[in-house]
């Protein structure tokens, strides 16, 4: 009688230690889902080309171009700095040139600071969308089109943002973040200039 | 259950003897000195690392560590590394933990309810027999590769942050610790859903919630942190354990992931975690208090109560260990007010241990000494802790020595204290024999003096900007750290009486009566034998 009871009760509470773990994984997808949503960390967004009013107002655009240190391409912005009317379609172009004798590809990981401004960065096309794969010496224009979502207006909080620091960090997707099918694409290239 | 254990006792062939009694132990009294054993082994060793650490903290230079490594800077510098990751991991999951909710929970909840064992027996032997692979694979972990081949043992600090502990520790030696952090876990779940399951089912007639001692109820609720927080640390060590070998990305940005993921994981296991530390120290001092103050717990439901709102609010307040990753300012302000607002049912736990001893007749037995500095250092440690819970002023003293003197007021000198007080408290009923008193009193004021010392002056080191985890560090800080490491080494002695008290009551300590603390002493451990029979409550006894 009490035994019964005892295990229906233990069973229970393991019940609930592993839905703890199961938690614990299902963290990781609501976290992407909660950073892009809010912009939080500075995560932006991306939206589509669409009829949206230019305002008076001008926010400062920067750029920033990084690479991991496993990462041997040259990777820098071709303009200083944008004055982006808010709400004004921008288009902005990066530089990245692989210095290596090997097929590299890559995949840019993106934000911007203040990370409060991430909510308002709006992105139309990227080149940080996709994975990008150069050729021994091959050097490539990467752009981005961007603009300032006009409802960045409404929000007080955001009011003492005169400049925003695009940045990006391309890392190597050769080793464990590649997909399958780029992953083969890159050996075949390399077995062919060998 | 009841029945079974009235059974038992009718076969003499049912209290094994040599090693079986102890390897096949299914006694909740055996099973839990076994854990205070282990606790005091595993702590001596902890200690050990932080004396190392304030030998060599006590002048800028390296001047210490090298000494072992063969002169090799390198290798000291990591070594320093090695000792604050092991010693943080070590107190916390093999000190801290098996002594009061291992050792002193297994030994008196069953007793204090008026249940014959706990309600799992069989699962509680392998609670305890998991905690011994595991600080070996912590052991082990210490002679492998670690950032390098040559570098052995794990330096990423007991947080075990990414990518420090992904792409910064290649070697072997971080799976093995994370391995360790899994058994132990598994450990600190089993001993949880036993504690509940006791709590709930095998309460004695009569005993009801409201009526429970407050030490189960701190048990109660630790049990409930750990079966919510533990699950958690064991999915982000995994994701840590697979991102290391088997090319997964949780944490590593080239793959999509979030290296600050694992700090929110960590951290909502985390916080819990230095509740789980310090809950059962606060169930203990308040019977300690009660029983020298010859006084029934001043607002025994509020005291109940206040524990449950602190295990609560303890899952919400998570971020506040992470200001300085860049938050947005609104939910920094969130994580303030509800940090503050840990501060409440605290107070009321202080206050209510306050109005206990007012107008009692207080009697300054060891165990009272202990307890009410017990009540200093943790209110000092929680002073701190509502300054620091601003973000704004933990933007400047973050990761500097006034962290590293908060959380030890809170969590080690608060939880070791506890313990201590448990110790003396208790040590006569579970063996029979009472303490030396003057070396207990002896023992606590070196303690208190030493620990004190070691400190109270990393407020102002960290207040002046010494930075925590650094091995060397700049001359105007050279005067504070001195008189740290003094009284660390006071704290020594406080030790080496310890173990002469340990030595002294096995050896020739005066017989302990059923109830040695007089009328103040009102749980149902004082109504049985010291030591208590191997089988207690034939017939449970009837609550009023």
């Amino acid at each position: 009688m009490t035994n019964s009871k005892n295990n229906r009760t233990a069973l229970v509470l393991a019940g609930v230690a592993v839905g703890m773990v199961g938690m614990a994984y299902a963290a990781v997808p609501l976290y992407q889902i909660f950073c892009q949503i809010t912009g939080y960390g500075g995560t932006t967004q991306v939206a589509q080309a669409a009829e949206r009013p230019i305002l008076e107002r001008v926010i400062k655009v920067r750029f920033s171009a990084n690479t991991h240190r496993d990462m041997p391409w040259n990777f820098r912005p071709l303009q200083g700095m944008q004055r982006a009317r808010v709400g004004e379609q921008m288009l902005a172009f990066f530089e990245a040139t692989n210095t290596t004798a090997h097929v590299i590809t890559g995949t840019a990981t993106f934000n911007v600071t203040p990370h409060k401004a991430g909510a308002y960065f709006s992105k139309i096309q990227c080149f940080c969308f996709t994975e990008q794969t150069l050729a021994p010496g091959e050097r490539a224009d990467m752009p981005v089109t961007y603009f300032i979502d006009p409802a960045i207006m409404d929000d007080p909080g955001l009011d003492d943002v005169k400049e925003i620091v695009l940045s990006y960090t391309f890392f190597r997707s050769g080793k464990e973040g590649e997909t399958g099918e780029s992953k083969n694409h890159a050996m075949v290239a390399e077995n062919l200039i060998k | 259950m009841a029945d079974e254990a009235a059974i038992e006792v009718g076969q003499a062939a049912h209290h094994p003897t040599g090693w079986r009694r102890w390897l096949y132990s299914t006694n909740h009294k055996d099973i839990g000195t076994m854990y205070l054993v282990f606790a005091v082994i595993s702590g001596l060793i902890g200690f050990a690392m932080s004396i190392a650490i304030r030998m060599e903290m006590m002048y800028p230079g390296v001047e210490v560590l090298p000494v072992l490594t063969g002169g090799d800077l390198d290798a000291a510098y990591h070594l320093f590394n090695v000792l604050i990751t092991a010693h943080g991991l070590i107190m916390v999951f093999f000190l801290v933990m098996p002594a009061l909710i291992g050792g002193f929970g297994n030994w008196f909840l069953p007793i204090m309810i008026g249940a014959p064992d706990m309600a799992f027996p069989r699962m509680n032997n392998v609670s305890f027999w998991l905690l011994p692979p595991a600080i070996t694979l912590l052991v082990i972990s210490t002679m492998v590769g670690g950032p390098s081949d040559a570098l052995t043992g794990v330096g990423g600090g007991w947080t075990v942050y990414p990518p420090l502990s992904t792409s910064g520790q290649p070697g072997p030696a971080m799976d093995l610790a994370i391995l360790a952090l899994h058994l132990a876990g598994a450990s600190s779940i089993l001993g949880a859903v036993n504690f509940i399951t006791t709590v709930f089912n095998m309460r004695a007639p009569g005993m009801t919630m409201h009526k429970m001692p407050l030490f189960v109820w701190s048990l109660l609720v630790t049990a409930f942190l750990l079966l919510l927080a533990i699950p958690v640390l064991a999915g982000a060590i995994t994701m840590l354990l697979t991102d290391r070998n088997f090319g997964t990305t949780f944490f590593d940005p080239a793959g999509g992931g979030d290296p600050l993921l694992f700090q929110h994981l960590f951290w909502f296991f985390g916080h819990p975690e230095v509740y789980i530390l310090i809950l059962p120290g606060f169930g203990l001092i308040s019977h300690i208090i009660s029983t020298f103050s010859r006084k029934p717990i001043f607002g025994y439901l509020g005291m109940a109560y206040a524990m449950v709102a602190i295990g609560f609010i303890g899952f919400i307040v998570w971020a506040h260990h992470m200001y300085t990753v860049g938050m947005d300012v609104d939910v920094k302000a969130y994580f303030v007010a509800a940090t503050m607002v840990i501060a409440v049912p605290t107070g009321i736990k202080i206050f209510s241990w306050i109005a206990t001893m007012w107008g009692g007749s207080i009697e300054f037995k060891t165990p009272m000494l202990w307890a009410i500095g017990f009540i200093f250092v943790f209110t000092v440690g929680g002073v701190t802790g509502v300054l620091i819970s601003n973000a704004g002023i933990d933007q400047s003293v973050h990761d500097t020595y006034y962290i590293v003197a908060h959380f030890h007021y809170t969590m080690s000198l608060g939880a070791v204290f506890a313990i201590f007080a448990g110790f003396y408290y208790w040590i006569g009923k579970m063996s029979g024999r009472q303490y030396p008193e003057t070396l207990g009193k002896i023992h606590f004021w070196l303690s208190f003096i030493g620990v004190n010392m070691v400190f109270f002056p990393q407020h102002f080191l960290g207040l002046a900007g010494m930075p925590r985890r650094i091995v060397d560090y700049n001359e105007v800080f050279s005067y504070w750290n001195f008189w740290s490491s003094i009284g660390a080494y006071i704290s020594t002695a406080g030790v080496l009486v310890f173990l002469l008290v340990l030595w002294k009551t096995f050896r020739s300590g005066e017989k302990c009566p059923d109830n040695p603390w007089g009328e103040g002493a009102t749980t149902l451990e004082w109504t049985l034998p010291s030591p208590p029979p191997f089988h207690q409550f034939n017939e449970l006894p009837k609550i009023k």
